[in-house]
């Protein structure tokens, strides 16, 4: 858990947040400019804030109060930058065992090597990697200097398509740490896949935090996310790969069909749904192509300044987001507690949109 | 050659070798300082770094004799305290030639420090690594080449120093007459000329071969810093 409160001027801009970060990956998503950066420094230490405090529950690193500011060094911060910022004097090996060398310590790079696949790039030089395989020695690196937390800076931002599909399953795989993970984004797709806690900033200041499937799937912070990307994730078992291409998925609300999952049979994945994606009906449609047809209740709307409408569709616990017109709501009368069928076409899922559960 | 050319020769190459490393980890801090320091007088110490390039050398030589001469301040207080007597002697040739070439060595490493960028070594302090392991770990590998071709061209300057080390020190055969002095002194004579160009050869190759290994230093710090498979 780390526990970040921050109040710092700069030249025409000013930053006030308070937020905790409880274990799993809390994305600080918002704007450029918003500030994500500025708190992730703060609390490696890289900025010192005017006031305020960080802390782990493991010791205080930082409280203007009682004049503590541990330096950078000896914060146990490990941060993986947006340009990876690997030593082009060393190899990987020598970026990847940097941490424990300048501590003294002996470390094993197996391990690490073998999560990140790194293993047949041990001994090259920095300089000819790939902009993905730099990435993924950054995490190495940060991952080997035994961290008490892990900030990231938008570690995929500066990579193609491809380079992140390639990196986000390992960052998955880190969500499960012990550690915390602090992880700023401005890609609302990253965040629905990776993050467990959501803090949204907006000009230097939280305007909503929660666990991710309350966020994400909050009609009033669609708005601050970003319509067009806007979309709720729900949590699903892949049950069965199907011989015509589809896989099954079992859901609180019932099967979903999806093109083919990666993934073994029983594995938990998360799915997000775009709200755009969704359709509402009152009653149970019949004769339609699409096959996902979940039942559920609304549990909140919001009316668009233009002619749109957020519904919130409660399924069970989990949560659906749909985005329709404002005239379709009126005339199917939605409104908190009416029964509604969320319809999903299959084909609407991306293969990024389903990560790791 | 005569011997007495080849012993001006010696001197020279001893007085530029001494020059050139005591003054390196002195050249290394101010060019950190420098490059990476932001405090007051900043302006005012790489003016005075620069001073020894933009004075007159002969100017450059009496001050030192000013201060470091036997009647002068710091200079009694050496003699005084150490027995250590710099004027007129070659370890006053050793201070004079690292006066001069001071300004050259600390630009050299200077612009080495500035082609590193300081995300690195934030990057190696989130790591673990304190103020003095950075700069041993990150920014001296990084910047090595750049040192090298500093000292390079420092000892080049310091083999070719004639102003100041005369003012200073004189001209004293088998003490303190280097190879400019000595130059200078078979030109005074009649029929001196030949003794004169064999020297100007000397200083000639000498220059050539420091500014050739300095260029190409300088091309590694660039690969180093790039992370190439060839540096």
């Amino acid at each position: 858990m780390l526990e970040v409160s921050l109040r710092h001027r700069f030249q025409g801009f000013a930053l006030d947040v308070d937020f905790i970060a409880p274990a799993g990956v809390t994305a600080l998503f918002g704007r450029s400019g918003s500030g994500k950066t500025s708190v992730v420094n703060a609390v490696a230490g890289l900025l010192r804030p005017d006031a305020g405090r960080v802390a782990l529950p493991s010791g205080v690193l930082f409280d203007s109060g009682s004049g503590v500011d541990v330096p950078v060094h000896r914060r146990q911060m490990g941060y993986v930058f947006q340009e990876a910022r690997l030593f082009p004097h060393l190899t990987v090996r020598g970026n990847l065992t940097y941490a424990a060398r300048v501590r003294g310590r002996r470390v094993d790079v197996a391990e690490v090597a073998a999560l990140l696949g790194l293993e047949g790039l041990l001994s090259r030089r920095t300089g000819g990697l790939s902009g993905g395989e730099r990435q993924r020695v950054a995490i190495g690196r940060a991952l080997l200097s035994e961290p008490r937390a892990l900030l990231m800076d938008e570690p995929l931002a500066a990579l193609d398509e491809a380079r992140k599909a390639e990196i986000l399953p390992y960052l998955e795989r880190l969500r499960d740490a012990a550690v915390p993970i602090l992880y700023v984004s401005h890609s609302l797709a990253e965040v629905a896949r990776l993050a467990t806690t959501v803090v949204v900033l907006e000009g230097g200041r939280v305007v909503r935090a929660g666990p991710a499937g309350a966020v994400l799937s909050d009609p009033a912070a669609a708005q601050m996310l970003g319509l067009r990307e806007a979309g709720a994730v729900i949590a699903a078992r892949i049950a069965a790969h199907e011989g015509d291409g589809l896989s099954r998925l079992d859901t609180v609300a019932g099967p979903l069909w999806l093109p083919r999952v990666a993934g073994a049979v029983g594995e938990a994945v998360r799915v997000r749904i775009a709200a755009q994606d969704v359709m509402l009906s009152r009653a149970r449609p019949e004769g339609l192509s699409a096959l996902n047809i979940l039942p559920g209740t609304v549990s909140a709307v919001r009316m668009g300044e233009g002619p749109g409408a957020l519904v919130q569709v409660a399924l069970g616990d989990t949560f659906l987001l749909a985005r329709i017109t404002r005239r379709s709501a009126e005339a199917l009368g939605i409104a908190p507690g009416v029964a509604v069928h969320a319809i999903v076409k299959s084909v609407a899922v991306a293969q990024g949109d389903i990560g790791a559960g | 050659m005569t011997p007495e050319a080849w012993q001006a020769v010696r001197l020279s190459l001893l007085v530029a070798f001494w020059a050139t490393v005591l003054s390196l980890p002195l050249g290394i801090w101010v060019a950190h300082l420098l490059a990476r320091g932001r405090f007051r007088g900043r302006g005012l110490l790489n003016g005075l770094v620069h001073l020894p390039l933009i004075l007159p050398p002969v100017v450059t030589g009496y001050l030192l004799l000013l201060v470091f001469g036997r009647k002068g301040p710091v200079g009694a207080w050496l003699e005084g305290w150490f027995g250590f007597v710099l004027a007129f002697r070659w370890t006053g040739a050793v201070l004079a030639a690292a006066v001069m070439a001071f300004p050259l060595m600390v630009r050299a490493i200077r612009l080495a420090i500035e082609a590193v960028d300081p995300k690195l070594e934030q990057a190696a302090a989130t790591l673990g690594a304190s103020k003095v392991q950075v700069f041993a770990t990150v920014t001296l590998p990084l910047i090595l080449p750049g040192v090298i071709a500093g000292a390079v061209l420092a000892f080049a300057k310091a083999m070719g120093e004639f102003g100041a080390t005369i003012t200073f020190v004189a001209n004293i055969p088998g003490e303190t007459q280097t190879l400019p002095s000595a130059i200078y002194a078979f030109l005074q004579v009649p029929g001196g000329d030949g003794a004169a160009l064999r020297l100007v050869a000397v200083s000639v190759a000498v220059a050539m071969g420091a500014l050739a290994v300095s260029e190409w230093l300088a091309r590694r710090v660039q690969a180093r810093v790039a992370g190439r498979e060839d540096a």
